[in-house]
């Protein structure tokens, strides 16, 4: 039971690190159709930065508000390269689907390699603040607190974005672009802002899980990022491409599946079950679980 | 024909000239020329009907008209503005408004919301990503407005997706109405609405002209629709503007019969 317990909730906060990281992906790829391979390196700069703030910026620190500080910093940097990325790189691909592929996966290697030559290739340990570092008792089982931290950030998120595209002018313009985006462009809407607007989201969501991840993983690699991103992408695929909640429940699946798999079959087998799963949701429903921004 | 102009956009202030000028305009993809030196004038509040057998380029000078195409040559006058480079966008909030020939309305927002998000473009306003949607504000009268005038006004909440073929066509006008064109396109507003809803749609479209004063294009097969509606109708053939003129003096000329011989008129 509490081996149950342990590995559900654990496999709760590894879906919390993939809905971050996805979410932003299937918004840019719904609105855009732009398949951003670059989005791990946000995750990396939102980590490097949180770090890096953590130990330099004044009146930031490795616990408390000075953490919390620490990872408004970083979220902030990811956000600001991701809106730059997509204002000088991106915009001018607009509809070259190839350039901006081989843009991306430029991005997504460059900015890795920027990051290993500032900071080198070897781990660091990331600052995990005190809370963070305790386990509370669940039916037994002791679950390290930075698990919950993921859940409720993801939780948080997702309520956010649902809330922001349902209630809001912009986030209007965002659901009519993902269906068709000719016709916005039609009624004399420009949705290049809100192309930028997106691409910032998607940049700070998963900068976010870069600190996340730090805490949860306790160090933090330059690499780190583009690997996150290949179940990311998987994600995104299962849920259905450019749907948020279908995005949540295909990341809360993989995540599950992905753990439970690790710890019954063999350590290793979890990453192939994954791409298991997706070959089964994509016989099954070839849309995915939802085809449609909800 | 109706000049009762209302509140307006930069396209109406126009005073007496053509509110549209189309001179020598062409299109040639790949060597085929699809829209072949067209000229006409539209003066504003008129109703020009575009008829033609399929494949004349109709739907090419809407497309050309309304941005979605590159011109190769020729030019074409907003209210006295050059649009000929501008994007389909930009052409829209100059007050060129249209509708697609495919039914074009977001299956996936409610029918307010459609309307709404043209309402806003319209309105203008911020992209401040915390502008909330309130249900009061100028948008949000604007589309309940727009709803009622096409007789969707208690339908507001259900899912675009889920309406009719015909009511879809109206909610295609209601948007378009929002935007409050100077101009409106219309790409063949009967194209698949069944028999009973035809009256109907034309009842909308006949009163969105002569009440609001709207200059219409209208791609349209039924002759008896247009008969009623056009003050001129044009015909394209293979890309070329092969007549303009009154209803009466079309059907009976002979180089229009001789284009549509062996296809119904």
């Amino acid at each position: 039971m509490t081996t149950l317990v342990l590995l559900t909730i654990t496999g709760l906060g590894l879906a919390a690190l993939y809905f971050l990281v996805a979410s932003g992906l299937s918004l840019i790829f719904g609105l855009m159709d732009v398949l951003n391979f670059a989005h791990g390196a946000f995750l990396t700069i939102g980590a490097y930065g949180t770090w890096w703030a953590a130990g330099n910026l004044p009146g930031a620190g490795e616990s408390g508000w000075g953490f919390v500080l620490a990872v408004v910093f970083g979220v902030a940097v990811g956000t600001l390269v991701a809106a730059l990325i997509e204002l000088l790189l991106i915009r001018p691909l607009y509809q070259r689907h190839i350039e901006q592929v081989l843009v991306t996966v430029g991005l997504s290697l460059a900015l890795v390699a920027l990051v290993r030559a500032v900071w080198g290739a070897d781990p660091r340990p990331f600052p995990r603040p005190g809370w963070a570092r305790g386990t509370t008792s669940i039916l037994g089982a002791n679950v390290p607190n930075d698990r919950f931290l993921l859940i409720v950030s993801a939780v948080v998120v997702l309520v956010a974005v649902l809330a922001f595209l349902r209630f809001t002018r912009v986030g209007l313009i965002i659901r009519a672009g993902v269906e068709n985006r000719t016709m916005v462009t039609a009624l004399g809407i420009d949705v290049r802002k809100a192309f930028t607007l997106v691409f910032a989201i998607g940049g700070a969501f998963a900068a976010l899980a870069g600190a996340l991840g730090g805490i949860y993983l306790g160090s933090i690699s330059p690499g780190q990022g583009t690997s996150l991103l290949i179940f990311a992408f998987i994600v995104v695929v299962i849920g259905g491409m450019s749907s948020i909640t279908g995005t949540a429940a295909a990341a809360v699946l993989v995540g599950l599946v992905q753990q439970f798999a690790n710890y019954y079959a063999a350590s290793g087998v979890g990453d192939l079950s994954v791409v298991l799963l997706l070959a089964v949701v994509l016989l099954a429903r070839p849309s995915g679980l939802r085809a449609r921004l909800a | 024909m109706s000049t009762s102009a209302s509140a307006a956009p930069a396209a109406r202030s126009t005073a007496g000239g053509p509110v549209l000028q189309v001179a020598g305009l062409t299109c040639a993809i790949g060597g085929a020329v699809i829209v072949d030196d067209v000229t006409f004038d539209v003066a504003p509040g008129e109703f020009i009907a575009v008829i033609g057998p399929n494949g004349a380029g109709k739907t090419s000078l809407f497309n050309l008209l309304s941005g979605l195409l590159p011109a190769t040559g020729g030019t074409v006058t907003l209210a006295g503005t050059d649009i000929t480079g501008a994007s389909p966008s930009a052409r829209a909030r100059r007050g060129l408004g249209r509708t697609f020939q495919a039914s074009s309305v977001f299956a996936g927002l409610s029918v307010r919301e459609n309307v709404r998000l043209a309402a806003q473009a319209r309105l203008g306003g911020s992209m401040r990503p915390w502008q909330r949607v309130r249900p009061g504000d100028a948008a949000q009268e604007v589309a309940t407005g727009a709803l009622a005038r096409v007789g969707l006004a208690g339908r507001g909440d259900d899912l675009a997706g889920a309406l009719s073929h015909g009511d879809k066509r109206k909610l295609e006008l209601a948007i378009l109405l929002a935007t409050d064109p100077a101009v409106v396109l219309l790409d063949e507003p009967m194209a698949g609405v069944s028999i009973e809803d035809v009256a109907g749609l034309t009842e909308v479209i006949g009163s969105v002209h002569r009440e609001e004063g709207k200059t219409v294009l209208m791609v349209e097969h039924h002759m008896d629709v247009l008969l009623g509606l056009a003050d001129r109708v044009a015909v394209m053939h293979h890309g070329k503007l092969l007549a303009l003129d009154t209803p009466a003096r079309v059907t009976s000329d002979p180089a229009v019969q001789q284009a549509y011989l062996g296809e119904s008129l």
